[in-house]
């Protein structure tokens, strides 16, 4: 069995005390002093352990409180009452949620998988991803850990084109060179989010956690410039040039990016006969149309692939047909079966980006069809980012991202891939299945709500005459 | 009809909050200018206001009902002196499944005995979907049995349909307690849910915890639980039970093993399941001896082979192919078959595996209902449904679905006041007495208390399914089973009308 892939975590500590759900409020006025106060009583000792943050004047309480609700059931004058945080709620988008974003700041922080106890407290389904339920096995099951001899989960995919077959000479030898193929061992890359009040500083904290996950940062040549040679074979530069120069690519690349322009043809060809061994991605956006691109895309030596949904943060708002499909996911199965249906889906890779918010999209997304997906905005919430966009607008970051030292945001992004790394290992062990490449398409271990739903109460529909809702 | 009325239901006895402020969704405020009239506490039918040597105080005002109340104090305070506002408290308590009104109205069940009188929306959640998006619908007008009493209503489950040699076991309300191990919640915890199963004619399950020696006076109610890691699994253990539940998998952790915390394996934790005091305890999944249904016959076959006289419950989660693993577990000879959605409860499970693994119940049981009927199976073997079932609501729903009966869970810990906080796992476990086994947190509640809301909450869900039973013209729990004509979906509802 190859080395096992294992990333170590360990916890990091926020910069800012992140913003909590809800607070603690405690009135003064009318406090009986009694001999023993319910806030002494604190199973948590909340009370002891708050301090205030001098700098940005909040307390700490509410990070504190666990929500045990004695002390507000406790205060003989009911001066203690919980209440839901507005700032909390106003964060993030209908994309990012503040409960998404929340979860995230915690896997940052800690490495660890969200574990909680008390049943799933969410809808029962969501939008897109959110619409899929994995499947799992009631009998079998691969472990994470290998233990009792049997082999353990397997995350790594393969970049490039893969031929279904080697060609051997009488003599038992390979006719051809075999075809170039980046290893990763999980399917998830890294992508330079669009914004962000980030710096070099914050580039190579990304570009050194690539390295270290053993994944790629898709970032632009520029950005790429200001990096230590040692980090290029985990950079994905992209090249948006109409005419390139193939000397201009840096040395110890691996893959590079090349958007769909006019001279994409004659881009690929020159990149393909100056270096043998680079693969390159073509990035095309999901829209109307992507089906027949991607085909084209394939058949013309494409090795990967980048399904791009711009305006991923409202995808679903912004359904119409000028975006395409309503989701992600949508697009993802339908590009999919049309390299299906057209034979070639084993000899191109496909990646998708946008759309993603927490683990468990990764594995639905490859079960959707993806090969692997780019993760973009999750490099920020990382960093503590409340997606609150006023870098956007030119104002300053409160959570002053672009301060942050580069050893911390390794840390950071290292500890939440860990984490999803984890939760990938998680689905898969129910599900039965051992390796991430088999997760590709394999919708027959996915249940989606739309059929699910249909079939159950689609026929639940009518109210017969004289008949009323209880 | 003579059968039930052999069996009595005890009687509801008011068990209020065990602590000093219970939490309600309005608040009375009353200004200085109360002149202690007492107008107030003669208007109010719930009991909010009190008087006490001449002055008047909103005492209760964790009962008020908010603006639907048909008398309101504030209205006819002659002063003006009283003001009710929603409690901001309120607002930040409970989450999409069980929502605010839901804990708070099962709080008012375990209390009184009856659900709420007004201003709470006690028969559904806001998820969104499934069980909250359904409605019981019924004919207009009277169907005749509005007046017959409630105990002319048969609400018994037969466990036992194969009609073996096993016993012959019936409970008396369609619901029974589902595991919860020594462990994962306190011993009080435990005995609180057995001792209203008793009280109740009915089971509950001791989860995968070993069977500690306090349950003895009720093992003819006890269902004993054999999982995957066979903590405190004794041949005698399984000598002593009626029932014997095989725990395949969890619907909040489908595919994945249980998990104690290092902090909640207490020295007596620690000897009841025979391993070391601090070190986290892991069930593995799955079974490693199961790879097929032949496999899983021979467990069922030890079982047997142990007790003849036991049923055995296969509790199972809800994979894709949920119908096949049914139909296994029936030709296997197991009695029950015990579906536990994707929505239910768990002492600690990774977030990513609550929410996206396995179908929810409300999916799950039909298939398996129309499935085994197809079988021609279907008379055999019990349907047991459970995972995320809240209310008396839920259980009539899942029923019409095609379930015989439920198993409970998350809402007897309602009914002791959980508040839902999530942290079950954390340290030394719930800082309200709970589900956890630290010594002084275990004394935060007595299990008098307990079994007394446990019931007077059970004794409310009865009291409603009945009187939806009446709503529909039928007289007996099994007359509903699988009769999903009497449920609509308001989703696809909305879009019939708007069809047409």
């Amino acid at each position: 069995m190859p080395e096992k892939y294992v990333i170590h975590t360990h916890p990091v500590p926020n910069r800012f005390k992140p913003i909590a759900r809800s607070g603690v409020i405690a009135w003064e006025e009318g406090c009986l002093r009694c001999a023993v106060c319910v806030k002494e009583k604190c199973v948590y000792d909340v009370y002891y352990k708050r301090g205030l943050d001098a700098r940005y004047m909040t307390d700490s309480i509410d990070n504190l409180c666990m929500n045990c609700y004695r002390c507000v059931q406790g205060c003989p004058k009911e001066l203690i009452q919980k209440s839901v945080n507005p700032e909390f709620t106003a964060m993030g988008d209908s994309f990012f949620t503040p409960a998404i974003i929340a979860r995230l700041w915690y896997q940052a922080e800690t490495g660890k998988i969200p574990v909680s106890g008390a049943g799933y407290p969410g809808p029962f389904c969501g939008p897109g991803f959110d619409s899929i339920w994995t499947d799992m096995s009631e009998i079998v099951r691969p472990t994470r850990d290998g233990i009792h001899g049997r082999e353990y989960i397997s995350t790594s995919v393969d970049l490039g084109r893969p031929s279904d077959f080697l060609l051997l000479d009488d003599a038992g030898n390979m006719v051809e060179e075999p075809p170039v193929l980046v290893d990763i061992p999980m399917p998830i890359l890294l992508k330079v989010p669009p914004f962000g009040n980030i710096n070099h500083t914050t580039f190579l904290g990304w570009a050194t956690a690539a390295m270290k996950l053993g994944t790629m940062l898709a970032c632009s040549l520029e950005q790429l410039s200001v990096l230590p040679r040692e980090l290029h074979p985990w950079l994905i530069p992209l090249l948006d040039m109409d005419s390139l120069n193939p000397e201009s690519i840096p040395k110890g690349v691996r893959i590079v990016e090349l958007v769909k322009n006019d001279g994409w043809e004659d881009n690929l060809a020159k990149i393909k006969s100056t270096f043998s061994d680079l693969l390159v991605c073509i990035r095309i956006p999901m829209k109307q149309g992507m089906e027949k691109e991607a085909l084209i895309l394939a058949n013309a030596g494409a090795d990967i692939i980048h399904l791009q949904r711009e305006e991923a943060l409202t995808a679903d708002e912004k359904a119409s047909e000028e975006f395409g499909p309503r989701h992600v996911k949508e697009g993802i199965r339908s590009v999919h079966m049309a390299l299906v249906d057209a034979n070639i889906r084993n000899n191109v890779t496909l990646i998708a980006s946008g759309g993603f918010a927490m683990a468990e999209h990764v594995p639905k997304a490859l079960l959707c069809g993806a090969d692997a997906v780019f993760s973009e905005f999750q490099l920020l919430i990382a960093l503590q980012c409340r997606m609150c966009r006023r870098c956007v607008s030119g104002l300053s970051c409160p959570v002053d991202i672009g301060g942050a030292s580069a050893k911390w945001v390794t840390a950071r992004v290292i500890n939440l891939f860990g984490a999803w790394h984890n939760q990938l290992l998680e689905v898969m062990g129910a599900m039965g299945i051992r390796e991430a490449r088999r997760l590709r398409g394999e919708v027959g271990r996915a249940m989606f709500y739309e059929d699910l739903d249909e079939a159950t109460f689609g026929s639940l529909g009518s109210v017969g005459e004289g008949f009323e809702l209880e | 009809m003579s059968s039930q009325s052999k069996f009595k239901f005890p009687e509801a006895v008011k068990t209020p909050s065990r602590f000093r402020n219970p939490i309600g969704k309005y608040r009375l405020h009353r200004t200085d200018k109360c002149i202690s009239c007492g107008k107030c506490v003669e208007i109010c039918s719930y009991g909010v206001h009190v008087i006490r040597r001449g002055k008047v105080f909103a005492e209760n005002h964790y009962l008020c009902v908010g603006p639907g109340c048909p008398d309101p104090c504030h209205k006819n305070c002659p002063e003006d002196a009283l003001f009710c506002r929603k409690n901001p408290t309120f607002d930040a308590l409970g989450d999409k499944r069980w929502t605010a009104d839901l804990l708070v109205s099962t709080w008012y069940m375990a209390e009184n005995g009856c659900v709420p009188p007004g201003g709470l929306d006690y028969k559904v959640g806001a998820s969104g979907g499934g069980f909250d998006k359904l409605r019981i619908i019924v004919k207009k007008g009277k169907t005749g049995l509005e007046d017959l009493p409630d105990e002319e209503f048969d609400t018994t489950v037969k466990l036992n349909r194969r009609e073996d040699n096993a016993h012959r076991v019936k409970i008396e309300v369609p619901f029974y307690g589902g595991g919860m191990s020594y462990g994962s919640v306190s011993i009080r915890t435990i005995l609180s849910r057995m001792k209203a199963a008793k009280a109740l004619g009915t089971f509950c399950c001791t989860g995968e915890g070993g069977y500690p020696d306090e349950l003895k006076p009720y093992d003819d109610n006890v269902i004993t639980q054999v999982a995957t890691g066979l903590f405190g699994v004794k041949e005698e253990t399984i000598k002593r039970v009626k029932i014997v539940e095989l725990k395949y998998a969890q619907g909040a952790k489908p595919g994945l093993g249980g998990h104690l915390l290092g902090d909640k394996v207490t020295p007596a934790v620690a000897r009841m399941r025979e391993a070391v005091v601090g070190h986290p305890l892991f069930s593995p999944f799955p079974f490693h001896s199961v790879y097929s249904v032949e496999d899983h016959k021979k467990h069922v076959d030890w079982i047997k082979a142990i007790n003849p006289q036991a049923l055995v419950s296969v509790k199972v989660s809800t994979p894709t192919d949920i119908d096949m693993v049914a139909v296994g577990i029936y030709y296997a000879g197991a009695h029950i078959v015990h579906l536990d959605g994707s929505y239910g409860g768990t002492g600690a499970a990774p977030e990513i595996a609550k929410k996206n693994i396995a179908m929810p119940l409300e999916y799950a049981l039909p298939k398996v209902h129309r499935f085994l009927t197809e079988e021609g199976v279907r008379d055999k073997i019990t349907v047991i449904a459970g995972g995320g079932i809240r209310t008396p609501h839920d259980m009539a729903k899942i029923i019409a679905l095609g379930a015989d009966g439920i198993c409970t869970g998350t809402a007897d810990l309602v009914a002791l006041e959980c508040l839902r906080c999530h942290n079950c796992e954390s340290g030394r476990g719930c800082a309200r007495g709970i589900a956890t086994t630290d010594p002084e947190l275990t004394e935060l509640m007595e299990h008098d208390w307990g079994t007394q809301r446990i019931i007077n909450m059970f004794l409310a869900w009865r009291k409603e399914f009945v009187r939806i039973l009446k709503r529909l013209g039928m007289k007996s729990v099994k007359e509903l089973v699988g009769r999903s004509d009497c449920l609509v979906h308001l989703d696809y509802m909305e879009k019939k009308s708007l069809k047409s």
